[in-house]
């Protein structure tokens, strides 16, 4: 399992595309607000952290569909079936993968970006404490839509419309804990539903797309 | 051997898989179609006249109130036929019987446009009465997600060629997606309870009506049931000739070939 994180890290940072684009796309959009919202520092400050979020989210989204899908199209993921690693095993090391060449970055990039809109001490803080509790189950919600469109040909606008509706609890209590620690409030209630929806994910969702992912190699 | 026939012949639910054997679907559901489209013709007719013709205006919504008539029964059918998905998917994924799978997929369209008339029945009376068409309430924006989630559902059944590759991947994605969005539910109640403290928009019409209208409106949600029923039917029973003919023209190719 390990070698199998190793190679999945290994590819997607020497393939190219997968690694800083993510960071990029995510820099371009919270450069773009600014120009679409007007510069004002309390209008942006206030919009931050649910601007950072969609953002860190659909950064996330862009390069879910390389989870699967190359190793699908050169027959290395029916190698991954007959392996004795089970399945589910490899589904959450390479949404491990995904989450660290994406999530993590994004989380890391995500205080820093923060200062672009012009958020205010605690939020930095908050903003880093959300995405790093968030982003797991963003990669795993990921890879289950990605098992389950990996043998479409088209699967990249479908994986999108799939994976989106499952990314609002995630979004809402993730935006809502960073919102609120921005402003000094509790935010101890939403933090915990984020940290439970990333360890449900992870616990359940392995099973679902390992699932999905025997169905289409079937 | 015998033992399980006997077994099988001792199964309180048989009467029920019996409808899930495509000949036997066939046949029944020829028979029950007159009876429901005769409910459903009736409970509707009386419903709707009744509440729409017959009850007195509400002095806060004037006529506006006889919207409930539609939306509230579209709006509890659009949830429910959810949650018969959700079973029917189940079903199939354990007892493999082609025709739950098929009655998941047919029962999908008439739930997204139960939602559909849900939303705009909704917005129609929130413009006179809320003084806008939308508003990010949370039932109105959980709707909006299962229309979201209904979506999804029907986009992976129409890009999937392999018919049971694709009964069994949206079956996955009906059990994962009901998960999700009943988190989506709550999620939505939190986010606006975060926003505007205890401004609430919605109006729980149950609590609020009373008899004049309730009478005709249990009419209607009955209707509505029934309504569906008929709708899953006749579109099950198009599913099921539409493998007929797909296996027919497969057979043909072969003999030619």
């Amino acid at each position: 399992m390990i070698a199998l994180l190793m190679r999945d890290l290994r590819l997607s940072v020497r393939a190219g595309g997968g690694f800083g684009l993510g960071l990029a796309f995510f820099l371009i959009v919270t450069v773009l607000v600014p120009f679409g919202v007007g510069p004002e520092a309390e209008i942006l400050a206030r919009i931050a952290p649910g601007i950072l979020w969609v953002g860190a989210l659909l950064a996330c989204l862009l390069s879910l569909d390389r989870i699967f899908q190359l190793d699908f199209e050169d027959g290395s993921l029916d190698l991954l079936a007959t392996a004795p690693v089970p399945m589910e095993g490899a589904v959450a090391i390479k949404a491990l993968a995904h989450w660290l060449v994406t999530g993590l970055p994004l989380t890391l990039a995500a205080p820093l970006f923060g200062g672009l809109m012009s958020m205010q001490a605690p939020g930095h803080w908050w903003m880093f404490v959300t995405l790093l509790l968030g982003t797991p189950a963003l990669s795993m919600i990921g890879a289950f839509g990605a098992a389950l469109t990996v043998g479409l040909k088209r699967g990249g606008l479908l994986l999108s419309l799939l994976v989106l509706p499952l990314y609002v609890p995630t979004l809402i209590f993730g935006a809502e804990a960073a919102a609120r620690g921005m402003a000094g409030l509790a935010n101890s209630t939403p933090l915990l539903m984020v940290a439970g929806i990333t360890a449900g994910s992870v616990a359940l969702l392995p099973f679902a797309a390992a699932a999905a992912l025997r169905i289409n190699l079937r | 051997m015998t033992t399980t026939r006997t077994k099988q012949a001792n199964d309180r639910w048989n009467w029920l898989w019996e409808w899930a054997n495509p000949v036997k679907f066939m046949s029944l559901s020829a028979r029950a179609l007159p009876w429901v489209t005769a409910i459903t013709v009736v409970t509707l007719v009386v419903g709707l006249v009744w509440g729409f013709f017959f009850t007195p205006e509400a002095a806060k919504f004037g006529s506006s109130v006889k919207i409930i008539y539609v939306h509230v029964p579209s709006a509890m059918m659009a949830i429910n036929i959810w949650v018969m998905m959700l079973v029917a998917s189940l079903i199939w994924l354990v007892r493999r019987h082609h025709v739950s799978a098929l009655a998941a997929k047919a029962a999908a369209l008439v739930g997204v446009v139960m939602t559909v008339i849900a939303l705009i029945t909704g917005a129609i009376w929130g413009e006179p009465m809320w003084g806008t068409y939308w508003a990010w309430d949370p039932r109105l924006t959980s709707f909006l997600v299962l229309f979201l989630f209904y979506l999804g559902y029907m986009a992976l059944w129409a890009a999937i060629e392999d018919p049971d590759t694709a009964a069994d991947l949206t079956s996955v994605l009906a059990i994962v997606g009901s998960v999700f969005a009943l988190l989506s539910r709550y999620a939505v109640n939190f986010w606006n309870q975060g926003l505007h403290q205890g401004a609430s928009l919605s109006l729980d019409a149950e609590e609020n009506v009373s008899d004049v209208y309730w009478q005709p409106l249990v009419i209607c949600l009955v209707g509505f049931v029934a309504l569906f029923v008929l709708l899953l039917l006749v579109r099950t029973r198009t599913e099921v000739r539409k493998r007929r003919v797909h296996a027919l023209e497969m057979r043909e190719r072969m003999s030619d070939a």
